[in-house]
């Protein structure tokens, strides 16, 4: 890792950011930021890792999203005590869809996923007991602390950025590791890495188990945060298109690239959703193809890639 | 007698499914890459069909061809622009680069038209025809008799003409066809024309009988995904037959249990077929 003195200036800019910034709008996107940040990374672990281009994460979004609200709204608990649930949904979901697609290779895969999410949220938009098309409320006044439900976006800030942080680590040293070479050979082809007697199936499944259980940890925070969701902001097919732009726009398997991507995407939607108002969306949505439409392109590789080939350039030039 | 009724829709509506889900699956089957955008540029035609009746008050002669030569023109550029850059690059690239095209597509036609529903008048192709009381809606008649007969259309050019053995040539062995004195990217380009004309004469012929909205294209790709996986990926006939059945599973589904959840017995047993047989239906290897 050459970048380490830059990745902690980084972090601390981050973490000091609610504290430069006295804007309740500027600290809000700060929590956005970390929020897509986690769920990128999440999504990450199986896309990039794994080279398993997965466009139906909205699934597991919306699992941990709908696990929070719904213990509050039929048990009456504290949203973040729906988190676990959710984990467990989304891992019992993802070894379910993940069994049947894992032996499907390369756009297979891709269309199977779609295929997957749609029939969910279509499922939820239609359940009495997740709201059906209205969608579920999370508790209006805090009763307590535990229902984490502050009018500032600081603390938000902090807790997603202590999740993110233990993410990263968890990847980084999964990189590392055995499965980090035996995912980096699956990515490199099935076959492949079959006959180098890497267990291909069993690990992708890791790779989903672990994507799927963090992203849903993503959703149920979300839910917390936003304390309202309905199947298009959940479940919707956006949810999925999202995490897979802004990790793909960073740099797809690189460990800082969601983040990146994350810095850059969520301001813009913000500020485009701020400029434009309620058609806000069609505009932001325009701007996220568009940009990765460019990246697809003339800079497959994300901005990590375009990064390393400056910094790359620059040292060859030195006589 | 209504189910019979319900199976004759389902099968009209198939045919049209069949007609852009073939080319979805010639495209794949030149370049395998996936145009997650393709619903979308059926919806364009559908817009198209629109404009061209109310703006320019042509009928269904002149736009269902009209609509098929713009598309035409949207594919080769597609292929011209993106595709053929992105196509040798990763395969996330290649998701992305459509995918982005489908957003921007989309969500420009979310803007510039609004999101609220248009439609042409019922009477454009008007009345109903009863067979010994099976009715059928002219329109409906009209879109399925036609998708059919230029799907079959289609797969007879690929397979007894010589452009469609070059196109087929390409799809085969691209070095190859490349020493055979074949031009693979004037060919590609060709299959993107094709591809997409195909959304164009679907899109203006359901435009005759269905509502036209900006996200009218997301459902329309799903099942030419669908119908591409069960027909195997690259065959035309394939396309035929899974077009047709998934018509009729569609509609009998929306009768038998609600029209909301036609979509989920779709998926379902799209998903259902993979997990017994992750290369289609009709697929090998």
């Amino acid at each position: 890792m050459k970048h380490w003195p830059l990745a902690v200036i980084g972090f601390l800019f981050i973490a000091a950011w609610p504290l430069m910034v006295q804007d309740v709008f500027l600290q809000r996107v700060g929590a956005l930021v970390l929020l897509a940040a986690i769920s990128a990374s999440a999504w990450n672990l199986l896309g990039g890792y794994a080279g398993q281009v997965s466009v139906g994460h909205a699934v597991y979004f919306g699992a941990g999203a709908y696990a929070s609200l719904v213990v509050y709204t039929e048990l009456g608990w504290p949203p973040i005590a729906g988190a676990p649930i959710g984990v467990l949904v989304s891992m019992g979901i993802s070894a379910l869809v993940g069994t049947p697609t894992f032996r499907l290779r390369g756009h297979y895969f891709s269309m199977a996923t779609i295929a997957a999410a749609e029939l969910f949220r279509i499922l939820a938009a239609n359940w009495p007991l997740l709201g059906a098309a209205v969608g579920l409320m999370g508790p209006p006044v805090p009763r307590g602390f535990w229902d984490l439900s502050f009018l500032s976006p600081v603390p938000y800030h902090y807790l997603f950025l202590g999740v993110l942080i233990v993410l990263l680590a968890l990847i980084w040293q999964m990189q590392r590791s055995r499965m980090g070479f035996y995912l980096a050979a699956i990515r490199g082809g099935d076959r492949a890495a079959r006959s180098l007697g890497v267990p291909v199936l069993r690990y992708k499944l890791y790779a989903l188990l672990l994507s799927a259980g963090f992203t849903s940890l993503a959703g149920s925070l979300y839910a917390v945060m936003v304390g309202f969701i309905d199947p298009d902001s959940a479940l919707g097919i956006v949810i999925s298109v999202k995490l897979l732009i802004i990790a793909a726009l960073g740099g797809a398997g690189t460990l800082f690239g969601p983040l990146i991507g994350a810095m850059i995407l969520i301001p813009l939607e913000e500020t485009t959703n701020a400029m434009f108002g309620g058609g806000g969306t069609g505009i932001t949505f325009i701007i996220y193809g568009a940009i990765i439409l460019l990246v697809a392109r003339f800079q497959p590789g994300g901005v990590a890639a375009f990064w390393d080939k400056l910094t790359t350039r620059r040292v060859r030039h030195v006589p | 007698m209504i189910l019979l009724q319900v199976v004759v829709s389902g099968l009209l509506m198939g045919a049209v499914y069949a007609l852009f889900s073939s080319g979805l699956t010639l495209i794949w089957g030149m370049m395998n890459v996936v145009n997650f955008a393709h619903g979308d540029f059926v919806m364009l035609a559908m817009y198209a069909a629109f404009f061209a009746f109310s703006l320019l008050h042509l009928g269904p002669v002149f736009f269902i061809p009209g609509a098929a030569a713009l598309l035409f023109v949207l594919g080769v550029a597609v292929y011209l622009g993106l595709m053929r850059h992105v196509s040798r690059g990763p395969m996330l690239a290649q998701i992305l680069g459509t995918f982005g095209l489908a957003l921007v597509l989309r969500y420009a036609a979310f803007w510039a038209f609004t999101a609220n529903f248009v439609s042409l008048p019922d009477n454009l192709v008007g009345g109903t025809f009863d067979i010994h009381g099976l009715r059928i809606e002219a329109s409906r008649l009209l879109a399925g008799v036609l998708a059919l007969v230029i799907t079959i259309g289609m797969h007879l050019v690929l397979t007894r003409t010589a452009l469609g053995s070059r196109l087929l040539a390409v799809a085969e062995d691209r070095d190859a066809a490349m020493l055979m004195g074949i031009r693979p990217d004037r060919m590609q380009a060709l299959a993107w024309g094709i591809g997409a004309a195909s959304t164009g004469v679907a899109g203006a012929l359901i435009a005759l009988f269905f509502y036209i909205s900006p996200t009218v294209g997301e459902s329309l790709s799903l099942i030419a995904f669908v119908v591409v996986c069960l027909g195997g990926f690259g065959s035309v006939p394939g396309a035929l037959i899974a077009g047709l059945g998934i018509g009729v599973i569609e509609a009998l589904s929306a009768y038998l249990i609600g029209a909301v959840y036609q979509d989920v017995v779709v998926y379902a047993l799209f998903l259902g077929v993979l997990w017994i047989r992750p290369q289609g239906l009709m697929g090998t290897n």
